[in-house]
């Protein structure tokens, strides 16, 4: 290897540590004792400090209370941090210091239970796996009219969508707003689910998928009796697999990670999502950091996972996202 | 048997137009009528012509907000685009262990605004936070990042003894903290874009330019970047487009109130949330800060196509 590639790596490697280095810190402080992290213990690794004194074999976690020359006054914890005897005078000579690693997996359980976590993954994944179906199904019956059909008004429409797909969320969430109180679905799981079940881009790539199928396939398929549907059902969707994988992935990204929306449009805890629970949790445990690391790293790890099993389908996907016709 | 009229292709077409026109068209036509009336929480009143917009004009909220959308923008953008083709660059000129750092630099890419935002919160945090922590560690003073509303040019010119004037302070610390945390997480994704644009040139030209004994950085300067300026328009719409949007960083991160120190924060968007769902729920005036951003980012989408049409290799 010579002396430019190693530069590379070298910056690359760096680069590469700081765009973890977040998460890295997510997962550690995740798993420490809030006091630690409270009296300013927020280096990387999970240590804890303390004082110990032991008696009859038993070793006990103490705080001083007062410290004389030769003994002093402390207060003796049980495993679980509860006083067990105060002001329990013992000499300076038994008293250690310990330094250990430690990790307390007990935050996530207490993060979990706090609010009702559970249900929001359940909701979460719900309205996801009902967006990301919807999506494929609405995105391919349009995509194969749009490519492989003659009809009246069809450059027209698919123009039309295509400038819609310009318009950013924010400006038609206000009236969105309006338009799902009036017919009554404020707070639904119809409010989450149907405005999204067709995809403007989706219905693009789909597009530009089917195009490519040659025409003599279509051709052979008709004169062998196969009915339009058929055709799209036996020939056009197995030959356009990963397209519709891609698409899939992008639904559901978009879809676990959606927050403006329905932030805005639900309000009942039965109905919340992951995103908009995690949000409320912020607030309400603002100072127990430990515990919203854990929730955090909890609300991540299914798309960390996904993302890990699938990485190569997933970037390619992002990928020709940037490219152009 | 010949129909006349095929319907076909309108089943076909049913689905996904139904919901595309009653959620996404409606809805727009809708933003534009809603900004002209009285419209709140509790219904559609009186129409007001442009009293909105002429309101919009003096509102001093609103052009700060402006103001820091702007900073955001105009911090964002440029660095993420010089940065991301820098790494792409990196990883083009590698082959061992390419798919790994890719890897690396995409996970912010595929992690939820929420989470991160409040993994962010707890790193800039004064007391208990991993900013300050490196900063003592390696002997700097810690600062007050999501609490400080000074301009970061006034406190670096204050760190040097020179006083200036607020209005050239530039974006506040706490707003510059946002701008750093908003690049480390579109990175990713504008890197692979690059990646996958600069695979598509040609190694013919690089040859060329090595047989002519042009050095690295002048190929860079030569030929990468002129091949890629496609690209670099994409990334330049789509970043830009996407920081004039945000949101959540803005609302999990700042405060209490969210938007602070001093307004320093409040954006665009997280303006138009707070009119229309905040106290006053004006709904109305809120769609009409909804058009304002809207003609600004369509504006943007036209320059951008005229634009690339003048530079085309």
């Amino acid at each position: 290897m010579d002396f430019k590639k190693t530069i590379i790596y070298l910056i690359l490697g760096f680069c590469g540590i700081s765009m973890v280095i977040p998460f890295l810190w997510m997962l550690t402080t995740s798993i420490k004792p809030q006091f630690e992290v409270n009296r300013g213990n927020v280096g990387f690794l999970p240590i804890e400090e303390y004082l110990s004194y032991t008696e009859n074999d038993e070793e006990y976690r103490i705080s001083i209370v007062r410290t004389d020359a030769d003994s002093s006054y402390v207060n003796l914890f049980d495993p679980d941090g509860r006083i067990i005897r105060s002001f329990y005078r013992v000499s300076n000579d038994e008293i250690e210091s310990r330094r250990r690693l430690t990790f307390r997996w007990q935050n996530y359980v207490e993060a979990f239970k706090k609010v009702p976590f559970a249900r929001y993954f359940m909701n979460t994944i719900f309205v996801s796996f009902s967006v990301v179906l919807g999506v494929i199904v609405s995105g391919s019956l349009a995509a194969y009219a749009f490519a492989r059909m003659k009809f009246f008004g069809n450059e027209f429409l698919f123009y039309l969508f295509i400038s819609m797909m310009m318009v950013p969320q924010p400006v038609y969430l206000i009236s969105s707003y309006i338009l799902l109180d009036n017919i009554g679905w404020l707070d639904t799981y119809q409010a989450l689910i149907i405005p999204w079940m067709a995809n403007i881009f989706t219905i693009f790539l789909l597009r530009q998928q089917f195009k490519t199928i040659p025409q003599e396939l279509f051709d052979a398929a008709s004169i062998d009796g196969c009915s339009r549907f058929g055709i799209l059902w036996r020939i056009v969707l197995p030959l356009s697999k990963s397209v519709i994988a891609t698409a899939a992935i992008f639904g559901f990204i978009g879809s676990w990670n959606s927050f403006m929306w329905p932030l805005v449009m639900t309000d009942s805890p039965h109905i919340r999502v992951l995103q908009v629970g995690l949000s409320y949790f912020s607030q309400e445990a603002s100072t127990e950091t430990t515990l919203l690391m854990a929730a955090s790293t909890f609300s991540i790890m299914p798309l960390i996972i996904l993302f890990l099993i699938a990485q190569r389908q997933i970037i390619s996907s992002f990928a020709s996202s940037g490219l152009k016709e | 048997m010949k129909k006349k009229y095929d319907l076909g292709p309108y089943l076909y077409l049913i689905p996904a137009a139904l919901i595309i026109f009653t959620f996404r068209l409606i809805p727009i036509v809708l933003s534009f009528i809603v900004s002209f009336f009285d419209w709140d929480i509790r219904g559609v009143g009186d129409f007001i012509g442009f009293e909105n917009y002429i309101y919009l004009l003096q509102d001093r909220d609103f052009w700060q907000s402006m103001e820091n959308t702007f900073y955001l923008v105009i911090f964002v953008v440029p660095i993420s685009v010089v940065l991301s083709l820098f790494f792409a660059n990196l990883l083009n000129n590698i082959k061992a262990l390419r798919s790994f750092f890719r890897s690396v630099y995409f996970i912010p890419t595929v992690t939820s605004m929420v989470a991160v935002s409040i993994v962010w919160k707890i790193i800039y945090n004064q007391q208990s936070g991993l900013a300050n922590y490196l900063l003592t560690q390696i002997g700097l003073d810690p600062m007050g990042w999501l609490a400080e509303s000074t301009g970061i040019f006034e406190l670096m010119f204050a760190n040097l003894g020179i006083q200036i004037p607020s209005f050239l302070g530039g974006p506040s610390l706490a707003l510059f903290s946002i701008i750093i945390m908003t690049i480390w997480k579109g990175l990713g994704y504008n890197t692979i874009i690059y990646l996958a644009g600069l695979q598509n040139i040609p190694e013919v030209y690089y040859e060329a330019a090595d047989i002519d004994g042009a050095g690295k950085i002048k190929q860079f300067f030569k030929i990468t970047v002129p091949l890629i300026s496609p690209t670099t328009y994409y990334v330049l719409m789509m970043t830009t487009i996407v920081t004039f949007q945000v949101f959540a960083q803005i609302y999990l991160m700042t405060g209490p109130p969210i938007g602070g120190p001093l307004g320093t924060t409040k954006v665009i968007v997280y303006y138009l949330y707070e009119q229309g769902f905040g106290e006053t729920n004006n709904l109305s005036y809120a769609s009409a800060i909804a058009l304002v951003l809207f003609i600004i980012i369509l504006s943007l989408t036209l320059l951008q196509k005229r634009l690339e049409k003048k530079v085309h290799y």
